[in-house]
């Protein structure tokens, strides 16, 4: 019985052949449309790269653009060099170099044309254009480079050039290939798929001799390029270039921002470099020049770098204490019980103490905050209280990635209940006298540049932000903004705790922590300096921060500046900002005698202060300039030896 | 004496001649997918493809005249052991593999690699044919049932674990021997039939289908005799009608979330291929065009346009079979069909005629893998299949597959030999 199945299991075999036969007979004879014209055409598929989407600023002015240049291409079989040395000449290459480029693009084949010479410019290619006509075998072809006419924004546009190998093992969907661009870091990448477009396919029949003999299929299968979309952002070019020559001699990122919209105005990151060394034919030559800079001109420091956010981070402590209901406007703290020292007299209410940066009655404030329950047991309370904080700083976007659209953006450290117990191994093991340091924004926080502009537009908007972004529009502004980018993320502290923080900002400008040339007249500059400590120079090397917002009322402006190594943040940071805000609101600068001042400091450090620096040890000779500005305002810091004299 | 003599025994020369046509093709073939007029490369060049395979039909002699010197009785013995180090093999590669194209199925010495997968399908054969060579076993009964599909889902698993979906699929191939063991005739039935609806789901709108379903099953209620028109037929009826619809309704969600990405960019390009025609559609479309262009005739050894450089990718390996369509035309192409089907039909008769239930069995899962391998490869070149990834036996480049399909073959002519020998001896 069994036995009679080999015959229908043969019978099957027999049935899938005879499919098969037939399916190749209607191939193969019957159906013209798959044999080509003659056996010996052959169909090729020609690549057509659209062009990549142009960059505009918020006032339509070209960021970047694609200027035309030649690829040139070798096939090796048909190369017929009489002159080799005279070739070399003209193209400026040595010999060895000549070599080894023929023996990649032989090794790749024979007969099918490999990148010879990349990006030559309109001149270099008319230089050789007849040339080459005695040099058989080279093909130029049409292809595009980026531009960057205003020589800035670096960092955050990233740049384009070939795709890596990784990368290109790595794609989902398959569709770079070996010698494509791609865009690396800042906007480029953010927005890949987006610029790029999209690459046609054209089929042509062509004959042995490779003679093109028309579209295959009559274009049936070809799909037409896409050229990239072009993208508007919210940056203003001007006030951007003026903030980079501000920036000039310093490390240290400038970031601002406007309130109401979340879009980004001024992106700096100093030390810097003009993008268009990085578009050009000496990419490598210039990405290892860069890459090897101690002072890292490729980090996007507004994004990358991490600090701690020292004084500034007092205007969440008095907001959230205030809606906690354990703060008020005329609450009053003096200097006693506090364990940290002071450089303000006698003691302030909350605007004074803003306006004074006083670290006491914020160490008192957070201490408050940190008690403010029933429970009696202290290490049970502070854990209740820390956990408080937690969830209420974290709505200002601390401790998470804000969602800026660039990539390998940080997330920072907020530190919560369970950071402590890590670091105490246990629960109930710490209390309020262990995590004080927070009060002050020291301890274990750290911030980006972002988050802090992103609380100075949080405290313009009094109680609201978008997330900060660059993209403005795709094609046109306002068009494929995505959701993220328009909706308000609310802090939950009620508008009138606002307003005596923003007061104590306006004094500390007016008054204040701030160098008193920082308040430009008529830009009403409302601020907080900030210090982060780098105290393996001893407090005379700390990084100066200052955040703020102009004008005071209705504003269009939120600034965070970074100084590195610049010292105490009114000194070095809060003119930039101050220079930066009456650039953007009056279009001009009249505050000459501040401008000159700024451009005239040198905030450089020498290289072995650098983290990360190996060489022989030279400790900085002398410390900073200290100049006429500096004078005013200073009371001598530098006698107290306070446990964190530094924060103000 | 002369019965391990690998020389003067009873191997079956028909099949030998079949299996020699079929690599010697195989080898031309390759040659002639990497060959470039421009570069004028020798057949026998180590640096391509063809020299390479050379050594791996030289390899193959030895490794074939150690399996036919072999006493028979061994591979019958061992065959469990065969099985239990193939299992550690495949959990090793899993460990130690090299990552090529994110699967790890490879062993890498030096330069030489080697794919464990690949021999699985031998010693899951040997095992299988080792558990059913019991007098009075009964494929039927549900212990024996499990311990067959436990020994054919063991290393398919672990295949599928190493990336490598189409080696998996070949598992599949055992449903033959077994419906020829005994495995009632609607199980196979069933797997077809939901393989095509699989296809017909994504090529009509469900409606259609259920319509056809419905429409299908009263012409069936027509034709019934009268007196099988009872309500329990109706029940089991409606079950399976409602397994079909729900069967139908599940494909799109299998297709859109259980599959990769790459598979299910296959799966729809078998259905539509101008879907991406310049994608996933590009292999499929180019295969065929390279085919279509042979007529009937072919342009000539060496004369093909479309199998050379990348219009056809994988032109050695996978899609040898397009070399073949172009440069030997219909006439060729039919003659390597005509090849597997004479070789199949040679192993199926051969196994019949086994006294040794083992060598029947074992004879049967050759006949099958290759089988499946042949449908699954040509089809996908014609169109009739999807894209997997698996080689046609004995003609696409490779060691491991070449090695793993001799390897597979001789066992199974050594143990036939047996056959006339012990007849004429006893």
């Amino acid at each position: 019985m069994l036995e009679n199945r080999k015959y229908i299991i043969i019978g099957v075999f027999c049935l899938v052949g005879l499919i098969y036969l037939s399916r190749l007979f209607y191939l193969q004879i019957l159906d013209d449309s798959y044999s080509l014209e003659s056996s010996n055409n052959s169909i090729k598929r020609v690549i057509e790269v659209p062009y990549r989407g142009q960059i505009y600023d918020r006032n339509s002015e070209l960021i970047v653009y694609n200027t035309p240049v030649y690829d040139l291409y070798v096939t090796p079989r048909q190369v017929r060099i009489p002159d080799t040395t005279a070739f070399c000449q003209m193209m400026d290459l040595t010999r060895p170099e000549f070599d080894s480029i023929m023996q990649f693009a032989k090794d790749y084949s024979y007969v099918k044309p490999s990148l010879f010479m990349r990006q030559l410019s309109k001149e270099d290619f008319a230089r050789i254009q007849d040339a080459l006509v005695d040099y058989r075998g080279f093909e130029p072809r049409m292809s595009s480079m980026r531009t960057y006419p205003a020589h800035t924004m670096a960092n955050a546009l990233g740049y384009v050039s070939e795709i890596g190998k990784k990368k290109l093992e790595n794609q989902e969907f398959p569709y770079y290939r070996q010698g494509d661009y791609i865009g690396h870091n800042g906007l480029e990448e953010q927005y890949e798929e987006e610029l790029r477009g999209k690459r046609g396919v054209k089929f042509v029949m062509q004959n042995v001799r490779g003679v093109a003999k028309g579209s295959f299929k009559n274009g049936e299968y070809d799909t037409m390029a896409v050229a990239g979309k072009n993208l508007y952002t919210g940056i203003d070019v001007e006030v951007q270039k003026y903030a980079d020559s501000l920036m000039q001699n310093r490390i240290g990122s400038v970031i601002a921002v406007e309130p109401s919209t979340g879009e980004i105005l001024v992106s700096v990151s100093a030390p810097t470099y003009d993008p268009n060394l990085l578009s050009s034919r000496h990419f490598s030559k210039n990405y290892i020049k860069l890459i090897r800079d101690p002072y890292k001109p490729l980090i996007n420091r507004p994004i990358m770098a991490s600090y701690r956010p020292g004084s500034t981070f007092k205007l969440i402590q008095a907001l959230i204490a205030q809606q906690q209901g354990s703060l008020f406007t005329n609450t009053f703290y003096g200097h006693s019980g506090s364990p940290m020292r002071c450089h303000c007299r006698g003691g302030n209410n909350l605007r004074g103490a803003v306006q004074n940066s006083c670290n006491p009655y914020f160490y008192n404030v957070f201490r408050k905050y940190i008690y403010h329950n029933n429970n009696p047991n202290t290490f049970k309370a502070s854990a209740i209280g820390l956990h408080q904080w937690h969830d209420a700083v974290v709505k200002f976007g601390m401790g998470q990635k804000l969602g800026v659209d660039l990539p390998s953006e940080l997330k920072g450290n907020l530190p919560d209940v369970e950071t402590y117990d890590r670091i105490y191994r246990g629960e109930n093991r710490w209390k309020f006298s262990n995590i004080y340091s927070l009060s002050i924004g020291e301890g274990e926080l750290l911030v980006n540049p972002l988050k802090l502009v992103n609380l100075a537009a949080t405290i313009a908007n009094r109680g609201w932000y978008i997330t900060p972004h660059y993209l403005k529009g795709f094609g046109r502004v306002g068009q494929g903004v995505p959701q993220q980018y328009l909706e308000k993320h609310q802090t939950d502290i009620d508008y009138k705790f606002y307003l005596p923080v923003i007061e104590g900002m306006r004094m500390a400008v007016v008054a204040g922590t701030v160098n008193k040339m920082a308040d430009i007249p008529g830009i009403d500059l409302c601020g907080k300096t900030g210090t982060a400590q780098n105290s393996k120079f001893s407090h005379k090397y700390d990084h100066s921060i200052f955040i703020g917002f102009a004008p005071m009322n209705n504003p269009k402006i939120a600034i965070a500046v970074f100084v590195e190594y610049g010292g105490w943040g009114g000194s070095a940071a809060a003119p930039v900002a101050a220079l930066i805000a009456e650039r953007y609101l009056k279009r001009k600068t009249e505050a000459t005698k501040l401008d000159e001042h700024v451009k005239k400091q040198r905030l450089m450090p020498p290289v072995s202060m650098l983290p990360g620096y190996k060489g022989p040890k030279v400790l900085p000779v002398k410390p900073r300039k200290a100049d006429s500005i500096r004078k005013d305002t200073t009371r001598k810091v530098e006698k107290i030896k306070p446990l964190m004299a530094a924060n103000r | 004496m002369s019965r391990n003599d690998p020389f003067s025994q009873n191997i079956d020369l028909l099949t030998v001649a079949l299996y020699i046509g079929c690599v010697m093709m195989g080898w031309f073939n390759v040659y002639a997918a990497v060959y470039s007029p421009e570069a004028e490369t020798s057949l026998f060049d180590l640096s391509t493809n063809a020299g390479k395979q050379l050594m791996w039909i030289g390899t193959t002699v030895i490794l074939v005249i150690c399996v036919l010197a072999i006493h028979h009785k061994f591979y019958d013995s061992f065959a469990y052991v065969f099985y239990g180090f193939m299992i550690l093999m495949l959990l090793l590669v899993l460990v130690f593999g090299a990552n090529i194209n994110g699967s790890r199925s490879w062993f890498k010495f030096g330069g030489f690699q080697i794919q464990p997968a690949e021999f699985a399908k031998v010693a899951t054969s040997l095992a299988l044919a080792k558990f059913l060579d019991v007098p009075g076993m009964n494929i039927n009964r549900r212990n024996n049932l499990l311990t067959i599909a436990g020994i054919i889902v063991l290393p398919a698993l672990l295949i599928i674990a190493s990336n490598e979906t189409g080696s998996t699929l070949v598992f599949a191939a055992f449903v033959i021997m077994l419906y020829r063991e005994g495995l009632p005739g609607w199980i196979p039935a069933t797997g077809v039939a939901l393989a095509m609806l699989f296809v017909l789901a994504l090529v009509f709108p469900k409606l259609y289908i259920f319509f056809g379903l419905v429409a299908c099953t009263g012409a069936f209620i027509l034709l019934m005799p009268r007196y099988n028109r009872n309500p329990r037929t109706f029940m089991s009826m409606g079950v399976v009608i409602a397994g079909m619809m729900v069967f139908v309704t599940g494909v799109d969600f299998f297709v859109n979330n259980v599959l990769q990405r790459h598979q299910q960019n296959r799966i729809k390009v078998l259905v539509n291929p101008n879907i991406d025609p310049l994608g996933v559609g590009w292999n499929v479309t180019q295969a065929k065009i390279a085919i279509g262009s042979g007529r009937l005739q072919g342009k000539g050894f060496l004369e093909g346009t479309q199998t050379k450089f990348d219009f056809v990718p994988e032109q050695s390996t996978d899609f040898i079979f397009c070399t073949i369509g172009e440069e030997h035309g219909f006439l060729g192409s039919a003659v390597v069909i005509a090849l597997f089907l004479g070789l199949l039909s040679r192993i199926v008769i051969l196994a019949e005629k086994q006294r040794s239930k083992f060598t029947r069995v074992y004879g049967y899962c050759v006949a099958g893998i290759l089988f499946f391998h042949f449908m699954v490869n040509i089809g996908m070149t014609i169109g009739l299949m999807p894209v997997i990834g698996i080689p046609l036996p004995f003609f696409s480049y490779g060691g491991s597959s070449l090695w793993s399909f001799s390897i597979l073959l001789f066992i199974f002519l050594k143990l036939d030999s047996r056959r006339i020998g012990s007849m004429a001896w006893g």
